[in-house]
C-alpha cells in the first residue's frame, strides 16, 4: 500500500470503525467484535509506519487544500507516532474492558457509546499525525464534540451539568484563546506547518510571543493547566472506559501532545527558552502539579481522585515543553507512554470495583483487597508507576524530566517534583493498603463480592504487564524520543 | 435669489416633517400610514422641483417652444408614486386584516394583545 | 440569447409571477416557481461564468445607453457573487415550499404566495443587477413590498403586526434613498452608477453630497437592519411562514449589503467613504455593538425561530464588521460570509421549518427529545449550529478565520477577541437547543407522535447542511469568488 494512502486509511480506519459499530447496533456480539477488530488493524497499520520513519523516507501528505494557505495536511514524526501507538494500543486493551464494563454494568445506548468512542480515537488519530495546527485544530475540536455524549452518557441532571461544564470549559479556551492563537500565529508567519525549529522564532518581539505562547498554554484547555482544569473532574462521571482511554490517555495527552508540538514544531526549543513569559508559566505548571496533588487528597470518591492525580501528571509534560531542552522534551514525551499506562490501569481497576462490588468511596474499600486481590494488585503496580519508583516504567520519564529541570537551571522546580511524587506516594498508595490491610468494617460484611468480569481483568493484567515492562525495556520510547532531534 | 425662491423646497421641508412627526407620534395604525404617505409626497415635490426649468414648459415637442422642463423627474417619479400607491394599498390592507384579527387598530392595544398572550 | 442574460436573470421570475397568479392552483403555481427559480440559477451561474472569463457584463436596456438616459445593467466580479447567493437559496427554497406552505398556508392562497416569492426574487435580482441608481430604488420597493405581503402570510395572527412594522419602517428606509438618490440627482444629472463615480470626486466640497451620503446609508442600513435600526427584523421572521423565513433571511439582508457595498466602493468611491466620511469610525462601533447584544439576546430566546433571528441580526454585525476594517482582507471576510451566512441560515430555518411542518410549534420546550424523533432534521440543524458557531470544516469557520485575520492585520486584537467570545456565545444559544433535542427525555406532552418530516422537506434542507460543510472543506470556490469581488472593488489587479 502506497504511503500517502497508508496514512489516510489509518487517520479514517476508526471512523469507517465507528460506521460500522452503528450499522450493527443491533447485534452486540457482532458490534463489539467489530470494534475489537478495528481497533488491532488501526494499532497494526500504525505500527507499520515505524520502520519507514527510522529510514527517513516519510514526508507530508496534503489532503486538501481548504483555501489559500489553510491545508488538510498529515505528516508523521516521532512523537506524533509514539502518541499514536500509545493511543491505538490501549484502543484494543480498553475495548476488551470496555465489553465486560459496559455489560456488567447493563449500561444504556450502548452502540451510540462505541460509535462516538471510536470517532473519538480518530481525532486522536488526526491530531498526533497532523502537519499543520490547522488540522490539529480541526481533530481537537471534533475530539470536544463527539466525547460530549460520551460524558452525558448517563442523562441524568447531573451528568448534563458535568457535559455543560466539560464544553464549556473546552470550548472557551479553545476557541477564545487557541484559535486566536493559531490566526495570529499565521499572521505573522504566513503558515501553520510544523516545522523542525520552529517557525516563530525571530518573527516578532518577545513580547508578543510571550503573550502567544501563553494563549497556547492556556487555550490548549485539555492540558488541563489551572484554572481551566474543572472540565476533567468533572467528566468522571462519564462510564469507566471513558474515563480510563479518553481521560487519562486519549483526550488528555492530546491536549499536552498539542502544547509540546508546539513547543518542538511551531516555536521551536531555542526561541521558547528566551522568551519573557516562559519560567511564569513554568511555575504556573509547577502550581498545578502541587495543588494537583494536594487536591487529590481531599477525594474520597477514587475516580475523583485519579482525576485530579491526572492534573498534576499532566502538567508534568506542560512543565517538560516550557523547560525546552532535550533532556525534559524526552521526558515529557516519555511520561505520555508512561502516565497512559499507569492511569489506565488504575482507572480499569476503579472501574472494576464499581462493577463488582458497587463501590465508589475509598473509605468503602476496606479489606476488599482480599476478595479482589487481582485488581487491587494492579492498582498498585499502576501506583508505582505514577509516582515514579521502579520497577514501574514512571520511574524513567520522571527521571529524564529532572535532568531536564537542572539542565534549565530549575532548581525549584526539581523540589517540586520531589515533593509531588511523596503527596502522590501517600494519596495513591493509600487505596490498596486499605484494602488489603484493614479488617472491613463489621457491619457490612459483604458476601456476594467476587472479581471483575474476566475481559476487564484481562485488560488490567495486560496494562499492568506493560507498565512494569516499560521500566525494563525503554530504550524504544528513548530512541523514538531522540529521533525529534535529529536521527 | 432670495428665500423665496426656494419656496417649494420650504414645503418640501415642512410636508417632511409633518409627515414623520404623525408616523412616529400616531398610535392609529390607518393614520401612520397618512404619515407615510405626506412623508413620501414631500419626495415627489422634491424631485419635480428640481426638474423645473424657468421659463420651460411641458416636454411636449413644438415649433413655438425651445425651452422645455426636465421630464426625466417626472417620470422617475411617476414610478415613485406607483410604488407609494402600492404601499398604501398593502398597508391599508394589512390594517383591515390586523383590524378582522385584533378587533383594534391602535398600536397600543395590539401590543397589550400580544402581551397578554 | 447569451447575450441578453443579464435581462433574463431578472424578466425569468417577473414575468413567472404573474403567470401563478393567473393560474390560481397551487401546484402548477409551485411547478412555475420551481422552474423559474431553477432557470434563474443556471443564468446566474452562466453569468458567473461569463464575468469571471471576460470581465464585467453591461447591458443597455432596450438599446438606450447610459448617456442617452437608459438604463443600464451592470454585473461584475461583485453582483455575480451575490447573484449566485440569492438563486441558490431561490432554487432551494422553491422546491421546499411545497410541502412547508401547503401546510402553513391557505390552499386558496397559495398561487398569489408563489406570485410574491417570484416577485421577491426577481426584485432581489434587479437590484443587483442594475446599474442605475433609480432602478435599485424600484427593485428594492418590489423586493421590499412582495416580503411584507409574504410574512402577513404567516399563521399567527402576530404576523400581521410584524409584517406592518416592517412596512412602516421598510417605506421609511426605502424614502430615504429615493431622497439620497435624488440630490445626487440635482447635482450631477446622472443616474448611472458609473457615471456618478466620475461626476462625483469632482464635487466632493459640496455639502449636499454628504446629506445624500447620509440619507442613503441610514435607508440600506434600515433595510439590511444593522443595530439599531433591526427592530422590524425578530418579529418579522419569526412569524413569517417557515419557507418566507429561510428565504429572507438568507437573500434580503444579503442584496441590502451589496447595495451598501455598490454606494461605498463605486458610486461615491472608497476614498470618499472610508477616508473623508469616516465610515469606519461609526460601523465599527455599530457592528460590534449589534453582534454582542444580539447574541446575548438570543440566548435568552425560548422560540428558536426568534433566537436564529437575533442570531442573524448579530452575523450582520459581522459582515458590517468586515466593511468597516477597510482591507482587503475584511472585505473578503464579509463577502465569504455574505454567502456562508446565506447557506447556513438557510439551513437551520429550513430545518425548523421541518419541526414547524410537524409541531405546529418551535417553541424549545415542546422540542424535548425530539432528536430521537426527527433524526434527519435534527442532524441539520446541528450541521448548521456548527457552522454559525465556526466549527472547523463549516463554512462559518472559513468566513471567521477571515475576519480575525482582518482585525489582526489592522493590530485590532480586542476586535479579534470578541469576535472569538461571540463565537462562543452562539455555542451557548446553539447548545441550548441541541441539549434540550438530544439529551432530554421527552415529557410526552406535545410532540409525543411525531415523526420524521417528510422527504420533500428534508432534501432542500440537507442540501444546505451539505453545501454547509462542503464549503467549509473546499472553499477554493468561495474564497476565489469573493477575493475576486473584492479585488474588482478596491482596484486591485483585475
Amino acid at each position: 500500500m502506497s504511503y500517502p494512502l497508508m496514512l489516510c486509511m489509518i487517520v479514517s480506519i476508526p471512523f469507517m470503525g465507528a460506521g460500522l459499530i452503528l450499522l450493527t447496533g443491533k447485534y452486540p456480539n457482532l458490534r463489539d467484535s467489530i470494534s475489537f477488530v478495528v481497533a488491532t488493524i488501526l494499532c497494526a497499520s500504525v505500527y507499520q509506519l515505524i520502520e519507514p520513519l527510522r529510514q527517513g523516507s516519510l514526508h507530508e501528505v496534503t489532503l486538501l487544500e481548504v483555501t489559500t494557505g489553510i491545508s488538510l495536511a498529515l505528516n508523521v514524526e516521532p512523537l506524533g507516532l509514539l502518541f499514536a501507538l500509545v493511543a491505538s494500543f490501549l484502543w484494543i486493551v480498553t475495548g476488551l474492558y470496555a465489553v465486560g464494563y459496559m455489560r456488567g454494568h447493563h449500561e444504556k445506548n450502548q452502540t451510540r457509546f462505541f460509535a462516538c468512542f471510536a470517532i473519538a480515537i480518530g481525532g486522536a488519530m488526526g491530531v498526533s499525525f497532523s502537519a499543520n495546527l490547522f488540522t490539529l485544530f480541526a481533530f481537537y475540536e471534533l475530539l470536544t464534540l463527539c466525547t460530549f455524549p460520551l460524558v452525558t452518557h448517563h442523562g441524568t441532571p447531573e451528568a448534563k451539568r458535568a457535559g455543560r461544564v466539560y464544553l464549556g470549559i473546552l470550548l472557551s479556551t479553545s476557541v477564545g484563546l487557541q484559535l486566536l492563537a493559531i490566526i495570529w500565529t499565521w499572521n505573522l508567519t504566513g503558515t501553520l506547518d510544523f516545522r523542525p525549529g520552529g517557525i516563530l522564532g525571530g518573527t516578532a518581539s518577545n513580547s508578543v510571543l510571550s503573550i502567544l505562547i501563553a494563549l497556547f498554554v492556556f487555550g490548549v484547555g485539555k492540558a488541563a493547566v489551572m484554572p481551566f482544569h474543572r472540565w476533567l473532574p468533572a467528566a468522571m462521571v462519564a462510564p469507566t472506559p471513558v474515563s480510563a482511554l479518553l481521560h487519562a490517555v486519549a483526550v488528555v495527552k492530546v491536549g499536552v501532545f498539542t502544547i509540546l508540538k508546539v513547543a518542538i514544531y511551531t516555536f521551536g526549543l531555542s526561541t521558547l527558552s528566551e522568551l519573557a513569559s516562559t519560567p511564569w508559566l513554568r511555575w504556573i505548571a509547577a502550581v498545578t502539579i502541587i495543588l494537583g496533588s494536594l487536591v487529590a487528597f481531599t477525594k474520597d470518591n477514587l475516580k475523583a481522585r485519579l482525576a485530579y492525580s491526572t492534573i498534576s501528571q499532566l502538567s508534568y509534560i506542560v512543565l517538560a515543553a516550557l523547560l525546552a531542552n532535550e533532556f525534559a522534551i524526552i521526558g515529557g514525551g516519555m511520561h505520555i507512554a508512561m502516565h497512559a499506562f499507569g492511569k489506565i490501569t488504575l482507572f480499569f481497576a476503579a472501574g472494576a470495583i464499581l462493577v463488582a462490588a458497587h463501590k465508589t468511596d475509598i473509605s468503602d474499600m476496606r479489606g476488599l483487597g482480599r476478595k479482589m486481590p487481582l485488581t487491587f494488585g494492579a492498582f498498585f503496580v499502576g501506583s508505582l508507576s505514577i509516582i515514579g519508583v521502579p520497577p514501574a516504567g514512571g520511574a524513567w520519564s520522571k527521571w529524564f524530566l529532572g535532568l531536564g529541570t537542572l539542565e534549565a537551571n530549575e532548581q525549584g522546580l526539581l523540589a517540586v517534583l520531589m515533593l509531588s511524587s511523596l503527596l502522590s506516594l501517600v494519596y495513591l498508595l493509600e487505596v490498596p493498603v486499605r484494602a488489603f490491610f484493614s479488617s472491613p468494617s463489621g457491619v457490612e460484611q459483604e458476601t456476594g463480592v467476587k472479581e471483575a468480569p474476566w475481559p476487564c481483568l484481562v485488560a488490567m493484567g495486560v496494562s499492568s504487564g506493560l507498565t512494569l515492562g516499560l521500566f525494563l525495556f525503554p530504550d524504544f520510547l528513548y530512541e523514538m524520543m531522540k529521533m525529534v532531534f535529529g536521527s | 435669489m432670495s428665500a423665496l425662491s426656494f419656496l417649494n423646497y420650504w414645503f418640501v421641508i415642512i410636508l417632511m416633517m409633518v409627515g414623520f412627526y404623525v408616523l412616529i407620534a400616531q398610535g392609529n395604525l390607518v393614520k401612520k400610514i397618512v404619515g407615510l404617505n405626506i412623508f413620501q409626497t414631500s419626495v415627489f415635490i422634491l424631485y419635480i422641483s428640481a426638474g423645473k426649468i424657468t421659463g420651460g414648459t411641458a416636454p411636449i415637442l413644438d415649433t413655438q417652444w425651445s425651452v422645455y422642463s426636465n421630464p426625466l423627474p417626472h417620470v422617475l417619479i411617476l414610478t415613485a408614486i406607483v410604488v407609494g400607491v402600492a404601499t398604501s394599498a398593502l398597508g391599508l390592507s394589512l390594517v383591515v386584516r390586523i383590524k378582522e384579527a385584533y378587533g383594534t387598530i391602535e398600536e397600543d392595544e395590539i401590543a397589550q394583545m400580544d402581551e397578554s398572550l | 440569447m447569451m447575450a441578453h442574460l443579464p435581462v433574463m436573470q431578472v424578466m425569468v421570475p417577473l414575468l413567472a409571477a404573474p403567470l401563478c397568479a393567473l393560474v390560481r392552483n397551487g401546484r402548477v403555481a409551485w411547478g412555475i416557481a420551481v422552474a423559474s427559480s431553477w432557470a434563474a440559477f443556471w443564468i446566474a451561474w452562466e453569468i458567473f461564468q461569463v464575468v469571471h472569463s471576460t470581465g464585467a457584463i453591461s447591458y443597455s436596456l432596450g438599446g438606450w445607453s447610459a448617456s442617452e438616459g437608459g438604463i443600464e445593467y451592470r454585473i461584475d466580479t461583485l453582483g455575480t457573487f451575490v447573484l449566485m447567493v440569492v438563486t441558490l437559496v431561490g432554487a432551494v427554497v422553491t422546491p421546499y415550499a411545497l410541502e412547508s406552505v401547503g401546510k402553513e398556508v391557505d390552499k386558496s392562497k397559495q398561487a398569489l404566495f408563489y406570485a410574491a416569492f417570484l416577485l421577491c426574487l426577481a426584485g432581489l435580482l434587479g437590484i443587483v443587477v442594475t446599474g442605475d441608481m433609480f432602478n435599485v430604488f424600484v427593485f428594492l420597493e418590489i423586493s421590499s413590498l412582495s416580503a411584507y405581503a409574504l410574512i402577513a402570510l404567516g399563521k399567527d395572527r402576530r404576523a400581521l403586526r410584524a409584517s406592518y412594522q416592517y412596512l412602516i419602517m421598510g417605506s421609511v428606509g426605502a424614502t430615504f434613498i429615493v431622497i439620497g438618490i435624488g440630490m445626487l440627482y440635482v447635482m450631477t444629472g446622472s443616474l448611472n452608477m458609473a457615471n456618478l463615480a466620475i461626476l462625483l470626486p469632482e464635487l466632493s466640497s459640496n455639502r449636499t453630497i454628504p446629506v445624500a451620503f447620509a440619507f442613503l446609508t441610514v435607508g440600506v442600513c434600515l433595510k439590511l437592519a444593522l443595530f439599531p435600526l433591526h427592530m422590524w427584523l425578530p418579529n418579522a421572521y419569526t412569524f413569517a411562514p417557515s419557507a418566507v423565513t429561510a428565504f429572507i433571511a438568507s437573500t434580503a439582508t444579503k442584496v441590502a449589503i451589496y447595495v451598501l457595498l455598490r454606494l461605498f466602493y463605486t458610486v461615491f468611491g472608497s476614498d470618499y467613504s472610508f477616508l473623508e466620511m469616516q465610515l469606519g469610525t461609526y460601523l465599527l462601533p455599530l457592528s460590534l455593538i449589534a453582534i454582542f447584544s444580539m447574541s446575548l439576546v438570543a440566548i435568552f430566546q425560548a422560540n428558536v425561530k426568534r433566537m436564529l433571528a437575533y442570531s442573524s441580526l448579530a452575523q450582520i454585525g459581522y459582515i458590517i464588521l468586515g466593511i468597516s476594517l477597510f482591507s482587503s482582507t475584511g472585505m473578503t471576510a464579509s463577502i465569504l460570509h455574505l454567502f456562508n451566512h446565506a447557506v447556513i441560515k438557510g439551513c437551520l430555518f429550513m430545518a425548523l421549518g421541518c419541526v414547524m411542518y410537524r409541531l405546529n410549534s418551535v417553541e424549545l420546550d415542546d422540542m424535548m427529545g425530539l432528536g430521537k424523533k426527527m433524526p434527519l432534521t435534527m442532524g441539520a440543524f446541528l450541521v448548521g449550529g456548527f457552522g454559525l458557531i465556526g466549527v472547523p470544516f463549516t463554512a462559518g469557520f472559513i468566513s471567521k478565520w477571515y475576519l480575525i485575520q482582518g482585525a489582526l492585520e489592522k493590530g485590532l486584537w480586542p476586535v479579534a477577541v470578541l469576535v472569538l467570545l461571540t463565537s462562543l456565545m452562539a455555542v451557548v444559544y446553539i447548545w441550548k437547543v441541541v441539549e434540550t433535542v438530544y439529551f432530554s427525555e421527552d415529557p410526552g406532552s406535545v410532540n409525543s407522535d411525531c415523526s420524521e418530516a417528510p422527504i420533500g422537506l428534508l432534501i432542500p434542507t440537507w442540501t444546505l447542511a451539505i453545501l454547509c460543510v462542503y464549503f467549509g472543506i473546499d472553499a477554493t470556490l468561495t474564497t476565489f469568488g469573493a477575493s475576486s469581488a473584492v479585488a474588482n472593488l478596491m482596484g486591485i489587479g483585475s
